[in-house]
């Protein structure tokens, strides 16, 4: 057991279960993040087929349209919407929009900032992602 | 982690199990764990059936603690995965039969549950936490500096910290990041420069305008979820990066 500073570690940082809604956003924000940034790598290389001819191109590109290829572009489209409603939510609350003011605190100290209005940002970004995805499946698989 | 037998002779029919534990970073290298079967009331705290264990069973047993009103900031330490204050913490409200109680996480163990606040006060002392201004009110010519209700407002939610450590022991930067400022500090650099008798802004901002300082907060919130004195770190924080942003003046 490293005990020079007792540190969490990754595991406790992105642990979502303990600190309510806000904590599975924060998680939430950083595996889209993390699948957003694998994706466009992929997208780089992707594009990069080009160079190999129609032929080549055309061959890459049916990659994408088989019964996977559907659904991690499905789940491209939910981690997109996500990281930017959740991305905006965020932004406003860093410039101290949305977190409350100032007062003194009455037991049981529920905290300001973690208040209705963010967690209904929250629960947007999760909702608009889900739509986002449903709506994505219905046109690739209804082709 | 390996788990040690415990003592388990108490028969009352209010009992609980409480696991302890137990670390000596001298010559352990894994965190084990005593049970103990506590008797416990409604009103009976953790801190409490923690004394009770080293009372009655094992007086080895390390704990930090003072006041035992929630007002010191001692007896931190996370109790079933959440950093709480042991004195503050009813078993009651647990609502577990069993209670773990384990060193907060992001803080040096000294030994099981008392860890080492010296990098959290240096953190504190480092954003200037006092009033920096050119004159006195110490002066026998100079009047007291008045400040309105309103004025108050703005920070005295702030100057209820106890510095506990409870935030940035459940802070996700914390876990990651050894040269983060934290949380506590970054609420208190906030409760200063809110401070309408304050003239240290601009020095203050400068300290925590650092990759490691205030834009390493990320508003994840758990920070004022813990907090046991409602002092939100949260909101000071994001109002403080308003000011650096400015939004705020």
């Amino acid at each position: 057991m490293a005990n020079d500073e007792h540190k969490e570690g990754i595991g406790g940082m992105i642990n979502p279960t303990r600190y309510g809604i806000e904590r599975v956003a924060y998680w939430m924000m950083r595996l889209s993040g993390l699948g957003l940034l694998a994706y466009f790598i992929g997208h780089i290389y992707e594009t990069s087929n080009i160079l190999r001819g129609r032929a080549g191109w055309d061959e890459f590109l049916e990659l994408t349209q088989t019964t996977e290829g559907h659904l991690l572009l499905a789940a491209v489209i939910g981690m997109c919407v996500f990281h930017t409603v959740n991305g905006i939510r965020v932004m406003l609350g860093h410039g101290g929009v949305g977190v409350g003011k100032p007062a003194r605190p009455d037991y049981p100290y529920d905290p300001a900032s973690q208040n209705y209005r963010h967690k209904i940002g929250i629960y947007s970004a999760i909702i608009l992602a889900a739509i986002a995805m449903m709506y994505g499946m219905a046109v690739m698989f209804g082709e | 982690m390996a788990q040690v037998s415990g003592i388990a002779d108490d028969q009352s029919s209010r009992t609980k199990t409480l696991r302890i534990a137990r670390f000596n970073p001298e010559k352990d290298t894994e965190k084990q764990f005593m049970e103990f079967s506590v008797p416990v009331e409604k009103w009976t705290t953790v801190l409490e059936t923690i004394l009770d264990v080293k009372k009655h069973y094992d007086h080895s047993v390390a704990v930090r603690y003072s006041c035992r009103q929630a007002t010191c900031g001692s007896c931190g330490m996370i109790i079933n995965g959440k950093p709480r204050l042991a004195c503050f913490t009813k078993v009651s409200e647990l609502d577990s039969d069993v209670v773990t109680v384990e060193p907060m996480n992001n803080f040096p163990i000294i030994r099981d549950l008392a860890v080492k606040f010296e990098r959290l006060f240096d953190t504190h002392h480092k954003i200037k936490p006092y009033l920096v201004r050119d004159d006195t009110e110490l002066e026998s010519d100079e009047k007291e500096f008045s400040q309105s209700p309103e004025e108050l407002e703005q920070y005295i939610q702030f100057a209820n910290c106890i510095k506990c450590g409870l935030c940035n022991s459940a802070c996700p930067t914390m876990a990651t990041d050894s040269s983060f400022v934290g949380p506590q500090a970054l609420a208190q650099a906030y409760r200063y420069v809110a401070d309408s008798r304050d003239k240290g802004k601009d020095s203050r901002l400068k300290i925590i305008d650092d990759s490691h300082g205030i834009w390493r907060c990320h508003f994840a919130g758990s920070c004022s979820q813990v907090c046991p004195k409602g002092v939100d770190p949260a909101m000071g924080i994001q109002l403080l990066r308003g000011y650096m942003l400015g939004f705020r003046s």
